[in-house]
């Protein structure tokens, strides 16, 4: 997941070509208070009129305890995003009024349940809270860790080895498993620093988050190498593709592979599993009838 | 027994039948000084104002000079204002390249003291004064093979080149380094000058070392050179570029740069003994990063590279991956001092390089060239020179030449800049012809000439992102809108020839955005 300003169309007009799996805009932390309603209007723009493929858009929302927030939700729904990103989300009840937002909008739209949730967790509380949060809605999709807000809440700083970090990061990961989402993890912010960057994403890609934040297009070659999947995980994703080509051809709607019954999620997995491979330069896009 | 004189009358006689005068002994006298001091004695050291004096221009000649030191070059406009000075009209300036710092010439064209300009391109204000109609006469752009090739066929005749050198002794054998302790500045190798030196008819070395002779191994020769002037500066080097190796940190640079080095790997050229050249630009010099990776982890080495050498260049020959360097312009300090220490670094003529005529020419056995763009169009037609505005902007170096003759051209370009598409319908200015042109590298895709189809295939078999142009036209569309029409106007400022001594295109007056 990609951050990309809200306030600078240059950066959101390109994000996509360097191939992030999704692209968060920012109106939160990176617009100043005098820029919030013309990054809002650029972000609504950027969504309507770019063709970002198939990217997933994320929008990291103002909370809704600034005046800022409600008008964020509206514009963004109204642009279609696919999810929206809450900062700094305490309680699952936070989760819920976004949520009632949203769906004021959606219903004027006419579609609700299109949009979809991820909550940041960047306090204490928030850590505490993670599974309660993970699970407030049928909306969350995800939830990640904010560690420069949540380092400041706990008293501490960030340190290379993030020893400060790490209750807080198995927390999420837990509690995004336990609730069936995603994990996903903070940002490394020195650009210079490729090793100890590539030493992290190694890290957290070991307690089980799905994804990395990231601030620079640099990074994203690290998090997919260290993300691409196993050859062993691309054979059994070869093999579920194939049988439900066959079962497709067949016009039979339930396949099964080995004796186990493959639904819907376990064919986008695989499907997810070969982009990946792909993505990563593991295997090449023609090998595969994608 | 004969002696001398008793055979004085058969020499009389032999001389007479082969219309020789018979030898004086008398007229020999033998200089006893020292020849360290003997050679201060040079008739070939002048001022400035003698050598222009005696090498016998008029008005209306043409004077000659190369842009070794880029943006740091002192001579132009020093030798242009002591002609000045001295009251010449009418001059023909032709220059290898001109810059920014040009812009001093502004006053002498209005002035009446150049009324014509052939170079390989223009920068800043004076480029834009041109653009919008400064000169009667339009300025002719040759790329720099097709420079070599005028000059040596005489469609480009120099009556007296003015030639910088980092050093030169007082006999004229002169280089673009110095030996010396008392070195003042660098720009390697002089090969834009070496067709001046030896076609034009005087030939005046302007340096800033006068060092003992011999200073060799030498660039220029004594044989070609008829003056040498001392001046206390010709060239500021630290503007030929930055001396240190500096990776891009621009991820749209890094993301060209990543892409055209996939389409080198996988062309089907990048095989042991292979060839190439690239430009200067970040994500040229990027690319060479990820291709010496790419050499390392397969073994395979490079037989030379060409062109304008940069740090990068030096640094995969020093490691073993380049065997020879072939360098008609140094790109930045380091490949200027590899090239005075290195003998496997050579140093090569303008027409050596790239003239179409010259059978030996390197790019003729060039197989890879990454070269930049301005623009590009669905023809594949390429410009290099004017910008979007209109306004020259640029060098036609030697874009035609390589594009021609290598077996794979890439072009690489962004897309977008800023708000300025660079895949258009039809380039502003023709400098390098679609034909000549294989690949073009874009953020958004990567399109292959049609008249390459192969070349297509093995990148799409390689998993790479190959789109039509005209889809990459139609997207860059997409996103600016169409451009409104450029007010160009009806007078003709610029000619452009093609490498083979015709006329391509010309560029039209466009009208003064600051007025």
């Amino acid at each position: 997941m990609m951050f990309v300003p809200g306030n600078n169309p240059g950066m959101m007009a390109d994000a996509h070509i360097y191939g992030p799996d999704s692209i968060m805009l920012d109106l939160e932390d990176s617009v100043t208070m005098t820029e919030k309603d013309t990054a809002r209007l650029l972000v609504y723009n950027a969504l309507k009129s770019v063709d970002y493929g198939d990217t997933e858009m994320v929008v990291r929302i103002n909370p809704l305890n600034t005046p800022y927030g409600k008008k964020d939700i509206e514009a963004v729904v109204k642009a279609g995003v696919h999810v929206i990103r809450m900062p700094k989300t305490e309680t699952a009840e936070e989760v819920i009024e976004v949520e009632r937002e949203i769906e004021k909008v959606e219903r004027e739209l006419g579609c609700v349940g299109r949009t979809k949730i991820m909550a940041a967790i960047e306090s204490a509380l928030g850590v505490v809270n993670a599974y309660a949060i993970a699970t407030a809605s049928p909306r969350m999709m995800g939830i990640a860790l904010g560690a420069e807000d949540y380092c400041a809440n706990l008293k501490t700083q960030r340190t290379p080895g993030g020893d400060e970090l790490r209750l807080a990061r198995e927390t999420i990961v837990v509690a995004a498993r336990a609730a069936g989402i995603d994990a996903l993890d903070t940002v490394y912010s020195n650009l210079d620093d490729m090793e100890t960057f590539r030493k992290e994403v190694e890290f957290i890609h070991t307690l089980g988050f799905d994804g990395k934040s990231i601030i620079n297009p640099r990074q994203i070659e690290v998090v997919n190498e260290v993300f691409a999947p196993t050859q062993k995980a691309i054979e059994k994703a070869r093999t579920i593709i194939a049988a439900i080509r066959e079962a497709e051809r067949k016009g039979s709607g339930v396949i099964a592979v080995n004796g186990k019954m493959v639904d819907r999620p376990v064919v986008i997995r695989a499907q997810r599993t070969i982009d990946l491979a792909i993505a990563s330069g593991i295997i090449k896009k023609e090998e595969e009838n994608v | 027994m004969s002696t001398l004189k008793e055979r004085g009358a058969l020499v009389a006689e032999a001389a007479r039948k082969m219309d020789k005068p018979v030898y004086d002994g008398d007229i020999f006298n033998k200089t006893p000084e020292a020849r360290r001091e003997l050679q201060k004695q040079s008739p070939k050291l002048a001022t400035l104002e003698e050598a222009i004096r005696k090498s016998g221009l008029k008005d209306g000649m043409t004077i000659s000079f190369h842009h070794h030191f880029r943006g740091g070059d002192k001579v132009v406009n020093m030798v242009v204002a002591k002609l000045a000075e001295m009251g010449f009209k009418n001059l023909h300036l032709a220059a290898s390249s001109l810059s920014d710092v040009h812009a001093p010439l502004i006053e002498h064209i209005e002035n009446g003291v150049i009324t014509k300009i052939s170079t390989s391109g223009l920068r800043g204000e004076l480029a834009r004064r041109i653009s919008t109609g400064l000169m009667e006469e339009p300025v002719v752009f040759r790329s720099h093979g097709g420079r070599g090739s005028a000059i040596a066929n005489g469609d480009l005749h120099i009556d007296v080149a003015f030639l910088g050198a980092s050093s030169s002794d007082p006999l004229g054998n002169a280089c673009g380094y110095s030996r010396s302790p008392n070195a003042k500045s660098i720009c390697g190798s002089l090969g834009y000058a070496l067709p001046d030196a030896q076609y034009a008819d005087k030939v005046v070395i302007i340096t800033d070392d006068l060092v003992a002779y011999p200073n060799t191994p030498n660039s220029i020769s004594e044989r070609d050179v008829d003056f040498v002037v001392e001046v206390d500066s010709v060239g500021d080097s630290s503007k030929i570029s930055s001396g240190a190796i500096r990776d891009t940190k621009n991820p749209r640079d890094i993301l060209l740069a990543q892409q055209a080095a996939k389409v080198i790997i996988n062309s089907g050229y990048f095989k042991d003994g292979f060839s190439i050249q690239t430009g200067s630009g970040g994500a040229s010099l990027a690319a060479v990063k990820y291709l010496r990776d790419s050499m390392i982890e397969k073994g395979i080495k490079a037989s030379y590279a060409l062109g304008g050498i940069t740090a990068h260049m030096v640094r995969l020959h020093e490691e073993g991956l380049i065997d020879r360097l072939i360098d008609v312009q140094s790109f930045d300090k380091v490949a200027a001092e590899s090239l005075m220490r290195d003998q496997a670094h050579k140093e090569v003529s303008a027409c050596e390089y790239a003239a179409a005529d010259e059978p030996g020419s390197a790019v003729h056995y060039l197989d890879i060239v990454i070269l930049s763009a301005l623009e590009a169009d669905v023809n594949f037609n390429v410009n290099v020179l004017v910008g979007s505005d209109g306004i020259i902007r640029g060098a036609i170096g030697g874009h035609p030449d390589t594009a021609a003759d290598s077996a794979l051209s890439i072009i690489v370009c962004p897309l977008l800049r800023g708000r300025i598409p660079c895949i258009v319908d039809e380039v502003t200015t023709l400098i390098t012809p679609g034909k000549t042109v294989d690949v073009i590298v874009t953020e958004y895709g990567i399109a292959v000439n049609p008249l390459r189809p192969e070349i297509a295939e093995t990148l799409r078999a390689a998993g790479l992102n190959v789109v039509d142009i005209n889809w990459l036209k139609d997207k860059a569309k997409s996103i600016i809108g169409d451009a409104a029409p450029l007010p160009f106007g009806d007078k003709v400022v610029g000619v452009v020839m093609n490498r083979d001594g015709s006329v391509m295109d010309v560029i039209k007056n466009i009208e003064d955005p600051e007025l």
